[in-house]
């Protein structure tokens, strides 16, 4: 059994992974039908994934109107909110508008989805401002470069900004596509470097913890 | 103005006000908002899936064209559900090893042509122009990130950085010198995100703000003003509810 178990997969990853990294070398049209099959079987698997957390998610706040927990209510909430929108959703198949006309999908979309999710973000602003002001004291040299980056960066980003430090645009400009660019492709290179040695990990079976513990 | 509009007017604002809410402290009012967030998003997110993975890529394709093949994902996906089943739950690691495996094929390739490769191409681009008349030219043009002062910097900026997150060298010496500018490029960059970042959600909360103000037209009979003395009402009476409640014990 633990061929079945614990071999097997090692095997199947083996597979995939040097098939997959070799269709990239074979320009030819069935290397490419391969990778567009691929890809939309990755889609197919990725749905039934959808099930395994919605089914936690589900099994969470389950539990917590069951043993009438603190805050259940808001579970209930949770509940209505979401059946309400996939009943919509169904009703709708699966379409904000119709021939033009808002649906009650596109509708929960439109006066639902859209504000939480606007407001929620929005809110972010004040909680980032009052921790800047809590952490951005300019301590040290470096905290003083990170303050003055941050303060050029927002002043540019506004009318209000540019009218007060006329320079402040161009300067953000320049801090964005130099400065910035410089680091975010550093970072980015080294990423790029762990990723590349993990796949390879991965598939020469030396990284194992994707498949879990538990009973061989 | 239709019917619908104008509840949906009203349902905005109340979210709205809701989530804006918690800026005075956290209370059922959000707390309401942001549940019924999480559970419209899922639902949303159901559906969307339904619509293009079951009926689009699976049931569409094998009932109308019968492209038997996709019941190999089909099935693949399934064994993820083998989880459920303790006994059966090891079934689940073929479907995980299928998708890591693809995922870190498909990975390898790509990362190095596109993020390791193309990022180094242009690092190290040429630092002078050769223009006809004007012979070899550098370019001190600071707002074009491909002038040559600009190149300069870039490529002072890369190495730095990378050099700051080697470790296999200790950092002493002209190393140090080099790991310290590196830390400054970082502190620019994080300076600049922030600022960025700020600056984002500051846009979505003017579009907040800009709804309020159009949603406190009388063609939608005044949400904003109505739910606002009703949020901050709640609110008072939240407040004082808390007041006159007995401190708790233990």
């Amino acid at each position: 059994m633990i061929v079945l178990r614990r071999q097997l997969p090692l095997v199947i990853t083996l597979i995939a992974g040097l098939t997959m990294a070799g269709q990239y070398y074979v320009p030819h049209p069935a290397s490419e039908e391969l990778l567009t099959s691929v890809t939309k079987w990755l889609q197919i698997i990725g749905g039934f994934a959808l099930v395994l957390g919605v089914s936690s998610l589900f099994h969470q706040h389950a539990v917590k109107i069951r043993r009438r927990e603190a805050g259940w209510g808001y579970s209930l909430v949770l509940y209505a909110g979401m059946v309400g929108t996939i009943v919509a959703g169904l009703w709708a198949d699966g379409k904000e508008s119709l021939d033009g006309v808002l649906t009650a999908f596109g509708w929960v979309y439109n006066y639902m989805m859209v504000p939480l999710q606007g407001t929620m973000f929005a809110i972010l602003a004040f909680f980032i401002a009052s921790a800047a002001y809590r952490s951005f004291r300019a301590r040290s040299r470096e905290a003083a470069v990170l303050l003055v980056a941050a303060v050029i960066v927002m002043m540019g980003r506004v009318p209000l900004g540019e009218y007060v430090l006329p320079v402040s645009g161009d300067i953000s400009q320049w801090i964005l596509n130099v400065l910035n660019a410089s680091v975010r492709r550093a970072i980015l290179i080294g990423v790029s470097l762990g990723a590349v040695a993990l796949s390879l990990k991965i598939i020469f079976g030396v990284e194992r913890s994707y498949l879990g513990g538990g009973k061989e | 103005m239709s019917v619908e509009s104008i509840i949906g007017a009203w349902v905005a604002t109340g979210l709205t006000l809701f989530i804006f809410s918690f800026l005075y402290r956290d209370n059922p009012l959000f707390k309401l908002a942001e549940h019924l967030y999480v559970g419209v998003s899922v639902g949303y997110t159901i559906v969307k899936t339904y619509d293009t993975v079951l009926v689009h890529l699976i049931w569409k394709p094998i009932v109308e064209q019968h492209e038997w093949s996709l019941l190999i994902p089909v099935l693949i996906g399934t064994l993820m559900l083998a989880r459920y089943v303790p006994q059966a739950a090891w079934l689940s690691r073929y479907a995980f090893a299928f998708i890591v495996g693809v995922g870190a094929g498909l990975a390898i390739p790509r990362t190095i042509s596109s993020f390791i490769l193309k990022q180094v191409e242009d690092t190290v681009r040429p630092l002078v122009a050769l223009v006809p008349g004007e012979g070899v030219v550098l370019t001190w043009d600071l707002l074009n990130p491909a002038s040559g002062v600009n190149t300069i910097i870039i490529l002072l900026g890369v190495s730095s950085v990378l050099f700051y997150f080697f470790f296999s060298v200790e950092h002493r010496g002209p190393g140090k010198v080099v790991a310290r500018t590196g830390i400054f490029f970082l502190m620019i960059a994080f300076g600049a995100a922030f600022g960025y970042t700020v600056m984002a959600r500051m846009s979505l909360l003017i579009g907040r703000l800009t709804d309020l103000i159009g949603y406190a037209d009388e063609a939608y009979g005044r949400p904003t003003l109505w739910l606002t003395v009703l949020t901050v009402s709640m609110l008072l009476l939240l407040s004082r509810r808390l007041k006159s409640e007995p401190p708790q014990e233990g």
